[in-house]
Protein backbone atom coordinates (compact mmCIF):
# COMPACT_ATOMS: atom_id res chain seq x y z
CA UNK A 1 0.00 0.00 0.00
CA UNK A 2 2.41 2.73 0.73
CA UNK A 3 4.69 1.28 -1.69
CA UNK A 4 2.38 2.29 -4.32
CA UNK A 5 1.41 5.32 -2.86
CA UNK A 6 5.19 6.38 -3.00
CA UNK A 7 5.61 5.63 -6.47
CA UNK A 8 2.27 7.80 -7.37
CA UNK A 9 4.37 11.01 -5.07
CA UNK A 10 7.17 9.73 -7.28
CA UNK A 11 5.48 9.70 -10.72
CA UNK A 12 4.23 13.28 -9.43
CA UNK A 13 7.79 14.68 -8.55
CA UNK A 14 9.73 12.94 -11.74
CA UNK A 15 6.75 14.84 -13.70
CA UNK A 16 7.04 17.89 -12.12
CA UNK A 17 10.96 18.05 -12.98
CA UNK A 18 10.16 16.83 -16.23
CA UNK A 19 7.84 19.97 -16.98
CA UNK A 20 10.08 22.26 -15.30
CA UNK A 21 13.11 21.08 -17.58
CA UNK A 22 11.76 21.22 -20.37
CA UNK A 23 9.46 23.86 -20.29
CA UNK A 24 6.10 21.93 -21.17
CA UNK A 25 2.91 23.29 -21.11
CA UNK A 26 0.82 20.70 -19.29
CA UNK A 27 1.44 20.70 -15.21
CA UNK A 28 3.41 18.11 -13.87
CA UNK A 29 0.47 15.70 -12.09
CA UNK A 30 -0.66 15.26 -16.09
CA UNK A 31 2.90 13.97 -16.79
CA UNK A 32 3.15 11.47 -13.80
CA UNK A 33 0.04 10.12 -14.90
CA UNK A 34 1.54 9.42 -18.28
CA UNK A 35 4.47 7.83 -16.26
CA UNK A 36 2.29 5.95 -14.22
CA UNK A 37 0.25 5.01 -17.41
CA UNK A 38 3.93 3.73 -18.88
CA UNK A 39 4.63 1.46 -16.10
CA UNK A 40 1.29 -0.28 -16.19
CA UNK A 41 1.61 -1.05 -19.80
CA UNK A 42 5.04 -2.53 -18.70
CA UNK A 43 3.70 -4.01 -15.73
CA UNK A 44 0.87 -5.05 -17.66
CA UNK A 45 -2.21 -5.20 -15.11
CA UNK A 46 -2.82 -3.04 -12.17
CA UNK A 47 -1.74 -4.68 -8.53
CA UNK A 48 -4.71 -4.86 -6.52
CA UNK A 49 -2.83 -3.01 -4.05
CA UNK A 50 -2.26 0.13 -6.67
CA UNK A 51 -6.03 -0.36 -7.56
CA UNK A 52 -7.03 0.28 -4.30
CA UNK A 53 -4.42 3.22 -3.53
CA UNK A 54 -5.70 5.14 -6.76
CA UNK A 55 -9.74 4.35 -6.21
CA UNK A 56 -9.30 5.75 -2.32
CA UNK A 57 -7.88 9.28 -4.19
CA UNK A 58 -10.39 9.24 -6.68
CA UNK A 59 -13.45 8.25 -4.28
CA UNK A 60 -13.72 11.94 -2.93
CA UNK A 61 -11.69 13.50 -5.55
CA UNK A 62 -14.54 16.32 -5.79
CA UNK A 63 -13.85 17.41 -1.71
CA UNK A 64 -9.75 17.81 -2.65
CA UNK A 65 -11.26 20.83 -5.22
CA UNK A 66 -12.99 22.60 -2.29
CA UNK A 67 -9.47 24.66 -0.77
CA UNK A 68 -9.19 26.35 -4.71
CA UNK A 69 -13.05 26.97 -4.86
CA UNK A 70 -13.07 28.78 -1.83
CA UNK A 71 -10.34 31.27 -3.29
CA UNK A 72 -13.75 32.80 -5.33
CA UNK A 73 -14.11 35.09 -2.39
CA UNK A 74 -10.88 36.95 -3.00
CA UNK A 75 -12.22 37.96 -6.29
CA UNK A 76 -16.02 38.85 -5.56
CA UNK A 77 -14.82 42.81 -7.14
CA UNK A 78 -13.55 41.20 -10.20
CA UNK A 79 -16.60 38.92 -10.72
CA UNK A 80 -19.37 42.02 -9.48
CA UNK A 81 -18.31 44.02 -12.49
CA UNK A 82 -18.44 42.11 -15.14
CA UNK A 83 -20.92 39.05 -13.94
CA UNK A 84 -23.01 38.91 -16.83
CA UNK A 85 -20.99 38.31 -19.64
CA UNK A 86 -18.80 36.25 -16.79
CA UNK A 87 -21.58 34.12 -16.04
CA UNK A 88 -23.59 33.48 -19.82
CA UNK A 89 -20.32 32.80 -21.54
CA UNK A 90 -19.38 30.01 -18.19
CA UNK A 91 -22.76 28.24 -18.32
CA UNK A 92 -23.82 28.22 -22.30
CA UNK A 93 -20.01 27.49 -22.79
CA UNK A 94 -19.84 24.69 -20.99
CA UNK A 95 -23.11 22.88 -21.75
CA UNK A 96 -22.96 23.49 -25.59
CA UNK A 97 -19.12 21.73 -24.86
CA UNK A 98 -20.70 19.30 -23.23
CA UNK A 99 -23.21 18.87 -26.29
CA UNK A 100 -21.01 18.66 -29.12
CA UNK A 101 -17.92 16.78 -27.92
CA UNK A 102 -20.33 13.77 -26.60
CA UNK A 103 -22.23 14.08 -29.99
CA UNK A 104 -19.20 14.08 -32.62
CA UNK A 105 -17.71 11.46 -30.36
CA UNK A 106 -20.86 9.07 -29.81
CA UNK A 107 -21.26 9.17 -33.96
CA UNK A 108 -17.41 8.60 -34.66
CA UNK A 109 -17.55 5.61 -32.19
CA UNK A 110 -20.34 3.92 -33.84
CA UNK A 111 -19.38 4.29 -37.53
CA UNK A 112 -15.90 2.64 -35.84
CA UNK A 113 -17.75 -0.33 -35.04
CA UNK B 1 -15.59 33.24 27.77
CA UNK B 2 -11.36 34.41 28.37
CA UNK B 3 -10.58 31.01 27.67
CA UNK B 4 -12.91 30.34 25.10
CA UNK B 5 -11.51 33.72 23.23
CA UNK B 6 -7.90 32.62 23.86
CA UNK B 7 -9.11 28.92 22.39
CA UNK B 8 -10.75 30.49 19.20
CA UNK B 9 -7.17 32.58 18.68
CA UNK B 10 -5.14 29.57 18.97
CA UNK B 11 -7.12 27.22 17.13
CA UNK B 12 -7.80 30.04 13.99
CA UNK B 13 -3.79 30.18 13.77
CA UNK B 14 -3.61 26.34 14.10
CA UNK B 15 -4.08 24.40 10.02
CA UNK B 16 -6.27 21.86 12.35
CA UNK B 17 -9.59 24.08 12.48
CA UNK B 18 -9.33 24.82 8.47
CA UNK B 19 -8.78 21.60 8.10
CA UNK B 20 -11.26 20.32 9.94
CA UNK B 21 -13.55 23.10 8.42
CA UNK B 22 -13.20 21.87 4.83
CA UNK B 23 -13.91 17.95 6.02
CA UNK B 24 -17.10 18.98 8.02
CA UNK B 25 -18.61 21.49 5.35
CA UNK B 26 -17.73 18.78 2.22
CA UNK B 27 -19.31 15.90 4.32
CA UNK B 28 -22.45 17.68 5.57
CA UNK B 29 -23.02 18.66 1.45
CA UNK B 30 -22.23 15.41 0.33
CA UNK B 31 -24.57 14.00 3.08
CA UNK B 32 -27.26 16.16 1.74
CA UNK B 33 -26.19 15.05 -2.08
CA UNK B 34 -26.43 11.52 -1.17
CA UNK B 35 -29.86 12.61 0.83
CA UNK B 36 -31.40 14.36 -2.66
CA UNK B 37 -30.23 10.70 -4.50
CA UNK B 38 -27.36 12.12 -5.94
CA UNK B 39 -28.92 15.16 -7.69
CA UNK B 40 -25.62 16.63 -9.71
CA UNK B 41 -27.42 20.19 -8.87
CA UNK B 42 -26.95 19.67 -5.23
CA UNK B 43 -22.83 19.57 -6.28
CA UNK B 44 -20.80 18.89 -3.12
CA UNK B 45 -17.85 21.12 -4.29
CA UNK B 46 -20.55 24.21 -4.53
CA UNK B 47 -22.50 23.72 -1.51
CA UNK B 48 -18.98 23.34 0.51
CA UNK B 49 -17.79 26.44 -1.19
CA UNK B 50 -20.36 28.48 -0.26
CA UNK B 51 -20.47 27.34 3.58
CA UNK B 52 -16.63 28.01 4.10
CA UNK B 53 -16.89 31.20 2.52
CA UNK B 54 -20.25 32.00 4.93
CA UNK B 55 -18.17 30.61 7.83
CA UNK B 56 -14.96 32.80 6.83
CA UNK B 57 -16.53 36.11 5.80
CA UNK B 58 -18.62 36.12 9.43
CA UNK B 59 -15.78 35.09 11.52
CA UNK B 60 -13.50 37.33 9.80
CA UNK B 61 -10.74 35.19 8.24
CA UNK B 62 -8.46 35.83 5.08
CA UNK B 63 -8.44 33.38 1.94
CA UNK B 64 -4.55 32.49 2.78
CA UNK B 65 -5.15 32.29 6.62
CA UNK B 66 -7.83 29.77 5.49
CA UNK B 67 -5.48 27.64 2.80
CA UNK B 68 -2.92 27.29 5.60
CA UNK B 69 -5.56 24.22 6.87
CA UNK B 70 -6.77 23.64 3.50
CA UNK B 71 -3.67 23.45 1.56
CA UNK B 72 -3.68 19.39 2.99
CA UNK B 73 -6.57 19.01 1.18
CA UNK B 74 -5.45 20.91 -1.68
CA UNK B 75 -1.97 18.91 -2.28
CA UNK B 76 -4.02 15.57 -2.50
CA UNK B 77 -4.99 16.98 -5.74
CA UNK B 78 -1.48 16.14 -7.99
CA UNK B 79 -1.40 12.68 -6.92
CA UNK B 80 -5.08 11.95 -7.44
CA UNK B 81 -4.77 13.35 -11.01
CA UNK B 82 -1.79 10.95 -11.16
CA UNK B 83 -4.09 8.08 -10.29
CA UNK B 84 -6.34 8.84 -12.90
CA UNK B 85 -3.88 6.35 -15.08
CA UNK B 86 -5.59 3.42 -13.27
CA UNK B 87 -8.91 3.48 -14.33
CA UNK B 88 -7.43 4.88 -18.35
CA UNK B 89 -5.27 1.51 -18.30
CA UNK B 90 -8.16 -0.49 -17.77
CA UNK B 91 -10.05 0.87 -20.85
CA UNK B 92 -6.75 0.68 -22.83
CA UNK B 93 -8.58 -1.92 -25.39
CA UNK B 94 -11.25 0.50 -25.63
CA UNK B 95 -9.18 3.73 -26.10
CA UNK B 96 -6.94 2.16 -28.60
CA UNK B 97 -9.70 1.36 -30.74
CA UNK B 98 -11.36 4.70 -30.57
CA UNK B 99 -8.25 6.55 -31.06
CA UNK B 100 -9.63 8.47 -34.07
CA UNK B 101 -12.92 9.92 -32.19
CA UNK B 102 -11.03 10.42 -29.36
CA UNK B 103 -9.00 12.66 -31.55
CA UNK B 104 -11.17 14.30 -33.80
CA UNK B 105 -13.99 15.39 -30.69
CA UNK B 106 -10.64 16.63 -28.61
CA UNK B 107 -10.29 19.22 -31.32
CA UNK B 108 -13.82 19.93 -32.14
CA UNK B 109 -14.87 20.46 -27.85
CA UNK B 110 -11.31 22.44 -27.73
CA UNK B 111 -12.16 24.85 -29.61
CA UNK B 112 -16.32 24.96 -28.96
CA UNK B 113 -15.18 25.78 -25.50
CA UNK B 114 -12.72 28.63 -26.75
CA UNK B 115 -14.95 30.04 -29.46
CA UNK B 116 -18.29 29.70 -27.29
CA UNK B 117 -16.83 31.75 -24.43
CA UNK B 118 -15.09 34.04 -26.34
CA UNK B 119 -18.00 35.20 -28.19
CA UNK B 120 -20.74 34.95 -26.07
CA UNK B 121 -18.70 37.47 -23.29
CA UNK B 122 -17.70 39.94 -26.13
CA UNK B 123 -21.76 39.89 -27.66
CA UNK B 124 -22.51 40.50 -23.76
CA UNK B 125 -19.65 43.29 -23.38
CA UNK B 126 -16.57 41.89 -22.07
CA UNK B 127 -13.20 43.37 -22.10
CA UNK B 128 -10.14 41.84 -23.36
CA UNK B 129 -8.87 40.58 -20.73
CA UNK B 130 -11.93 39.38 -19.81
CA UNK B 131 -12.17 37.47 -22.94
CA UNK B 132 -8.52 36.58 -22.43
CA UNK B 133 -9.26 35.41 -19.16
CA UNK B 134 -12.03 33.12 -20.33
CA UNK B 135 -10.64 31.49 -23.43
CA UNK B 136 -9.02 28.64 -21.34
CA UNK B 137 -11.94 27.95 -18.79
CA UNK B 138 -12.67 24.62 -19.72
CA UNK B 139 -8.66 23.35 -18.66
CA UNK B 140 -7.38 22.32 -15.52
CA UNK B 141 -6.82 24.98 -13.18
CA UNK B 142 -2.24 25.71 -13.41
CA UNK B 143 -2.46 24.98 -17.04
CA UNK B 144 -5.55 27.38 -17.85
CA UNK B 145 -3.73 30.25 -15.76
CA UNK B 146 -0.25 29.76 -17.63
CA UNK B 147 -2.19 30.40 -20.79
CA UNK B 148 -4.01 33.02 -19.67
CA UNK B 149 -1.36 34.94 -18.80
CA UNK B 150 0.31 34.57 -21.90
CA UNK B 151 -2.45 35.98 -23.88
CA UNK B 152 -3.25 38.93 -21.59
CA UNK B 153 -5.77 37.01 -19.22
CA UNK B 154 -5.66 37.72 -15.57
CA UNK B 155 -4.29 34.41 -13.80
CA UNK B 156 -5.95 34.37 -10.21
CA UNK B 157 -9.82 35.56 -12.07
CA UNK B 158 -8.87 32.64 -14.16
CA UNK B 159 -8.23 29.87 -11.30
CA UNK B 160 -12.10 30.98 -10.56
CA UNK B 161 -13.60 30.90 -14.09
CA UNK B 162 -11.72 27.70 -14.32
CA UNK B 163 -13.65 26.27 -10.75
CA UNK B 164 -17.21 27.51 -12.05
CA UNK B 165 -16.96 26.00 -15.15
CA UNK B 166 -15.93 22.63 -13.22
CA UNK B 167 -18.88 23.11 -10.95
CA UNK B 168 -21.62 23.93 -14.18
CA UNK B 169 -20.01 21.13 -15.99
CA UNK B 170 -20.59 18.66 -13.31
CA UNK B 171 -24.29 20.01 -12.11
CA UNK B 172 -25.73 20.31 -15.67
CA UNK B 173 -23.46 17.74 -17.94
CA UNK B 174 -26.09 14.90 -16.72
CA UNK B 175 -29.34 16.62 -17.93
CA UNK B 176 -27.23 17.46 -21.34
CA UNK B 177 -26.03 14.44 -22.02
CA UNK B 178 -29.28 12.90 -21.58
CA UNK B 179 -30.87 15.76 -23.90
CA UNK B 180 -28.77 14.69 -26.73
CA UNK B 181 -29.15 11.23 -26.14
CA UNK B 182 -25.93 10.05 -25.98
CA UNK B 183 -25.87 6.94 -23.70
CA UNK B 184 -22.29 5.55 -24.48
CA UNK B 185 -20.16 6.07 -21.24
CA UNK B 186 -16.82 6.84 -22.83
CA UNK B 187 -18.37 9.42 -25.20
CA UNK B 188 -20.26 10.90 -21.95
CA UNK B 189 -17.24 10.80 -19.58
CA UNK B 190 -15.10 11.97 -22.87
CA UNK B 191 -17.22 15.37 -22.82
CA UNK B 192 -17.03 15.99 -19.53
CA UNK B 193 -13.57 15.72 -19.17
CA UNK B 194 -13.02 17.95 -22.06
CA UNK B 195 -15.26 20.78 -20.73
CA UNK B 196 -15.17 20.73 -17.45
CA UNK B 197 -11.91 19.24 -16.63
CA UNK B 198 -11.18 17.67 -13.26
CA UNK B 199 -14.28 18.91 -11.24
CA UNK B 200 -16.07 17.02 -14.31
CA UNK B 201 -13.84 14.33 -14.34
CA UNK B 202 -14.68 13.56 -10.59
CA UNK B 203 -18.28 13.68 -11.33
CA UNK B 204 -17.59 11.12 -13.86
CA UNK B 205 -15.95 9.11 -11.48
CA UNK B 206 -18.72 9.05 -9.62
CA UNK B 207 -21.16 7.95 -11.95
CA UNK B 208 -19.40 5.40 -13.95
CA UNK B 209 -15.84 4.16 -14.23
CA UNK B 210 -15.64 4.15 -18.24
CA UNK B 211 -16.90 7.46 -17.96
CA UNK B 212 -14.58 8.44 -15.22
CA UNK B 213 -11.70 7.16 -17.33
CA UNK B 214 -12.34 8.81 -20.31
CA UNK B 215 -12.98 12.15 -18.60
CA UNK B 216 -9.43 12.01 -17.10
CA UNK B 217 -8.23 11.10 -20.64
CA UNK B 218 -9.41 14.13 -21.71
CA UNK B 219 -8.88 16.69 -19.23
CA UNK B 220 -5.29 15.82 -20.15
CA UNK B 221 -5.68 16.17 -23.52
CA UNK B 222 -7.75 18.90 -23.77
CA UNK B 223 -5.37 21.04 -21.24
CA UNK B 224 -2.38 19.84 -23.79
CA UNK B 225 -4.26 20.50 -26.89
CA UNK B 226 -5.32 24.02 -25.68
CA UNK B 227 -2.16 25.09 -23.79
CA UNK B 228 -0.99 24.27 -27.95
CA UNK B 229 -3.94 25.98 -29.87
CA UNK B 230 -5.22 29.05 -27.90
CA UNK B 231 -2.21 31.60 -27.94
CA UNK B 232 -1.57 30.36 -32.01
CA UNK B 233 -5.29 31.25 -32.45
CA UNK B 234 -5.29 34.43 -30.47
CA UNK B 235 -1.92 35.63 -32.30
CA UNK B 236 -4.54 35.31 -35.60
CA UNK B 237 -8.12 36.95 -34.20
CA UNK B 238 -6.13 39.59 -32.51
Amino acid sequence: MLGYLTLIFSCQLIGEVIVGTLALPVPGPVVGMVLLFIYLIIRGFVPTDLGEVAGGLQKYMSLLFVPAGAGVMMHFGLIGEAALPIAAALFVSTLATIAVTALIMSRLMKRGN
Amino acid sequence: MENLRDTWVYLSASPLFHLTLTLVAFQGAFWLFERAGRNPILNPVLISVIVIVGVLISTGTSYPQYFEGAQFVHFLLGPATVSLAVPLYRQLAKVRQSALAIGVSLLCGSLTAIFTAVGIAWLLGGGPDILATLAPKSITAPVAMAVAEKIGGLPSLTAVVVIITGIFGAMFGTFVLNAVGVKDWAARGFAMGTASHGIGTARALQVNEVAGAFAGLAMGLNALATAILLPVLWAIVF
